[in-house]
C-alpha cells in the first residue's frame, strides 16, 4: 500500500514524443482509471509505471521512493495483462506462487499465501490445473491471484476485461472493484471502455494523443468536461458538438437559432449538448428532422439532423417510442446549466 | 478430428496422393535395405527381389563390422551431429531471442546478416576453412567438424526461430519481468518451451545434412580415429571394384541412428502442434 506520484512523465521514441508530460498524485488505496482511444498512449503510460518502458523525462514516485531507474520487480508492483499472460506450462498454484519462489520465500509461506489468494478468488478447486484447462474468467482470476499473492504497493491493470464476453465483463468488473476495496491497494487501470472507467474509477485520467485531457472523478468529467475530447469520449451516446458563436449568455448556431447557456461566451465556440439532456419541448429552440429511432427499452435514441447545421444530432428520449409514432420534426429545449461551451480554437471549456 | 466436413472421396484422394508420395520417397531406402541382406549375385540378378532364404546373405554386414572400426565411425558421426545440433539450437535460439525481443540500432541489419548464410553455401569457403583449421591445429579433430557444422546450421536456425519468437506473447515475457525473472530465466523457462515445435523443425533440418555430409569429413578430418560413418563407408567404393554388399550394409546401418533422432524430434513436433491447437 502506497501513494503513487507521476511528475510530468514523458516518453519519446527517438524524436517522436508519445507521452507529453502527465502528472497526478494518487492517494493510498485510490483507484485510478486511465481511459482513452487506442493509440492515445495509455498503455505506454502504464508500462512506464511498471518499469517495462524507460521513462524519458519526469519523475515517478511510489511511496517516498523515486523509482525511475528501478527494475520492475524492485518497484513492488503487480500487473494484470489483457491476455492474462499466465505461464502455460505451470499449474494455477505454480503460476500464482512463481514470483515468491523467484524471490526466495520459504515454501510454507508461498503455500499459505497462494491458498489465501485462491480462497479469496474461489480458485481452490482449480489449483492443480494448467491455464489451458480454464475458462476465460477463471484465467483472469488466476492472473489477479498472481498479483495478489505478491502483496504489492500498486496494482496495474492493462485492459484486463477486454477478452471476456459482455456478461462476464460486468461480473469481473464488480469483482475487481470489490477486491481492490477489500485489499485497499492503490490501483492503476487502463481501459478504452468508458463504462468501465465510470464504474471503477475513484478518479480517471482521460488521455488523448499522449496528453492527459482531464483528471477528475467520473462525475466531474461527465458534468464538467474540461475539453471537447473529454466531453465526447465520456458518455454514451457521445455528446453532440455544434459550432456556434457566443453572444454573451447565449450561443447562436449556424442556422440562426440561439441557445441560452450558463456562461459568458464571445466569438466562435463549440456548443456541447448531451443527448440525455435534450428534452422534448414543443416551444423549444432546437428542431430536429428525424431520420431514425432506436428503442433500447428504458430509453429511445433518435437520430437526425438540424436544418442549416452540419453533422448529425442524437437525442435520448425516456421510454419507448416507435419510429412511426414520432413526428418527422421534433423540437427540443435544454436547460442552460446542462450545456457545455468550449472555445473553438483551444477546445477548452469556457 | 474434422471428419464431418470432409467427404470420403476427398479423404481417399488426399490419402492416395500422400501414400504415392511416401512410396516414391521411401523406395530408394527400401531398395538399399533389402539388397543389403542379399548375396552379390542376387543384388545384380534381380535388384528388386526381396531377400529370400535362397539368396539371403549377411556378408555385407560381416564385412562392414570386420573392416575398420565401424563402431568408432558411428560414434564419431553421433558425437559430431549431436554436438553441432546442441550448439546450433543454443546459439541460434539465443541470437533469435535477442533479435526478436530487444530494440537496438541495426537490429534488422543484424538479422539480415545472420540469415545471409542461408543463401551462401559454406563450401565456397572450404579452402579458407582448411587453412584456418591447419593454422589452429584443429585438422583431424571432431572439434573442427562441430565448428564448421555449427556455422553452417546457424543461419537457418536464427531465421526460423526469430520468426517464431516474435509470436510469443510480449505480455508473457513482461509478466515474467514483473515477477522478477532474469532475462536468462525468461529465455530458458518461458520462451524456449513455447517454441519447442520450431526447435524440433530446426533440429531436423540441421541434423540430416550434417549426418550425411561427406565433404568436410573428407577434407578436415580424414584420419582413422575421427572418421564419420559416411566417410567410413567410402572405403568400399573403389575406382574399379565396389563392394556393393558392404556399401549397402553400411548405408542401412547409417540410417538407424538418424532415424531414431528424427523420431524423437518429430514426437516433439507433433506434441507442440497439438498443444498449440487446444489452447
Amino acid at each position: 500500500m502506497a501513494t503513487l506520484s507521476l511528475r510530468n512523465l514523458q516518453k519519446s521514441y527517438g524524436r517522436t514524443a508519445v507521452i507529453h508530460g502527465v502528472s497526478i498524485d494518487v492517494a493510498d488505496g485510490e483507484f485510478i482509471v486511465i481511459v482513452g482511444p487506442s493509440g492515445c498512449g495509455k498503455s505506454t503510460l502504464l508500462r512506464m509505471v511498471a518499469g517495462l518502458e524507460a521513462i524519458t523525462a519526469g519523475d515517478l514516485f511510489i511511496g517516498a521512493d523515486r523509482v525511475n531507474d528501478r527494475e520492475p520487480m524492485d518497484r513492488n508492483i503487480a500487473m494484470v495483462f489483457q491476455n492474462y499472460a499466465l505461464y502455460p506450462h505451470m499449474s494455477v498454484a505454480e503460476n500464482m506462487g512463481y514470483a515468491l519462489r523467484i524471490a526466495g520465500k520459504p515454501k510454507a509461506e508461498i503455500a499459505a499465501r497462494v491458498a489465501e489468494a485462491a480462497r479469496m478468488l474461489q480458485l481452490e478447486p482449480y489449483l492443480a490445473r494448467k491455464p489451458r484447462e480454464l475458462s476465460g474468467g477463471q484465467r483472469q482470476r488466476v492472473a489477479m491471484g498472481r498479483a495478489i499473492v505478491r502483496d504489492p504497493s500498486v496494482f496495474l491493470f492493462d485492459e484486463p476485461l477486454s477478452n471476456l464476453d459482455a456478461k462476464l465483463r460486468v461480473q469481473m468488473r464488480l469483482e475487481i472493484k470489490g477486491l481492490q476495496r477489500k485489499l485497499g491497494v492503490t490501483a492503476l487501470y487502463v481501459t478504452h471502455d468508458q463504462v468501465e472507467a465510470m464504474t471503477l474509477a475513484d478518479r480517471m485520467i482521460v488521455m488523448n494523443a499522449g496528453v492527459a485531457e482531464q483528471i477528475g472523478t467520473p462525475l466531474e468529467v461527465y458534468e464538467r468536461p474540461a475539453t471537447v475530447f473529454a466531453a465526447q469520449f465520456i458518455g454514451s451516446p457521445a455528446m453532440n458538438m455544434l459550432d456556434g458563436t457566443g453572444e454573451g449568455r447565449q450561443v447562436r448556431l449556424a442556422n440562426g437559432v440561439a441557445v441560452p447557456v450558463a456562461v459568458e461566451a464571445q466569438g466562435p465556440v463549440k456548443l456541447g449538448l448531451r443527448p440525455e439532456h435534450l428534452t422534448r419541448d414543443e416551444t423549444g429552440p432546437l428542431t430536429m428532422q428525424l431520420r431514425m429511432a432506436e428503442p433500447l427499452g428504458a430509453n429511445t435514441l433518435v437520430h437526425g439532423t438540424m436544418e442549416g447545421v452540419p453533422g448529425d444530432v442524437v437525442a435520448s428520449l425516456p421510454g419507448v417510442h416507435r419510429e412511426d409514432d414520432l413526428p418527422s420534426v421534433i423540437r427540443f429545449s435544454i436547460p442552460p446549466e446542462a450545456t457545455h461551451v468550449f472555445d473553438a480554437a483551444t477546445e477548452r471549456r469556457i | 478430428m474434422h471428419k464431418a466436413r470432409h467427404s470420403p472421396a476427398r479423404s481417399i484422394a488426399a490419402h492416395a496422393i500422400l501414400i504415392a508420395w511416401t512410396v516414391i520417397a521411401l523406395f530408394p531406402v527400401f531398395v538399399i535395405v533389402i539388397n543389403s541382406f542379399k548375396s552379390r549375385k542376387a543384388i545384380f540378378g534381380d535388384p528388386l527381389a526381396l531377400p529370400l532364404p535362397e539368396n539371403f546373405d549377411l556378408v555385407g554386414y560381416t564385412t562392414v563390422l570386420a573392416q575398420g572400426d565401424f563402431f568408432q565411425y558411428f560414434l564419431n558421426s553421433l558425437i559430431v551431429t549431436v554436438a553441432s545440433l546442441f550448439f546450433v539450437l543454443l546459439f541460434g535460439a539465443m541470437a533469435a531471442f535477442a533479435l526478436s525481443e530487444y530494440r537496438f540500432r541495426g537490429n534488422t541489419l543484424m538479422g539480415l546478416y545472420l540469415a545471409l548464410g542461408i543463401m551462401i553455401p559454406i563450401r565456397l569457403g572450404t579452402v579458407a576453412i582448411l587453412q584456418l583449421m591447419v593454422a589452429s591445429g584443429l585438422v583431424n579433430t571432431r572439434t573442427a567438424l562441430v565448428l564448421v557444422y555449427t556455422a553452417q546450421g546457424l543461419p537457418l536456425a536464427v531465421f526460423i526461430l526469430s520468426e517464431f519468437m516474435r509470436n510469443v506473447s510480449h505480455d508473457l515475457k513482461n509478466a515474467g519481468r514483473i515477477d522478477g525473472l532474469s532475462e536468462y530465466t525468461i529465455f530458458f523457462r518461458l520462451v524456449l518451451p513455447l517454441v519447442r515445435p520450431a526447435m524440433a523443425t530446426v533440429a531436423v533440418f540441421t541434423m540430416i545434412p550434417i549426418w550425411n555430409d561427406l565433404w568436410f569429413p573428407l577434407i578436415l578430418a580424414p584420419a582413422e580415429e575421427v572418421k564419420t560413418i559416411t566417410l567410413g563407408s567410402q572405403v568400399f567404393i573403389g575406382q574399379f571394384v565396389t563392394n556393393w554388399n558392404a556399401v549397402l550394409a553400411a548405408l542401412s546401418l547409417a540410417i538407424v541412428p538418424v532415424l531414431v533422432l528424427y523420431l524423437i524430434f518429430s514426437r516433439q513436433l507433433i506434441r507442440g502442434i497439438t498443444a498449440g491447437a487446444v489452447k
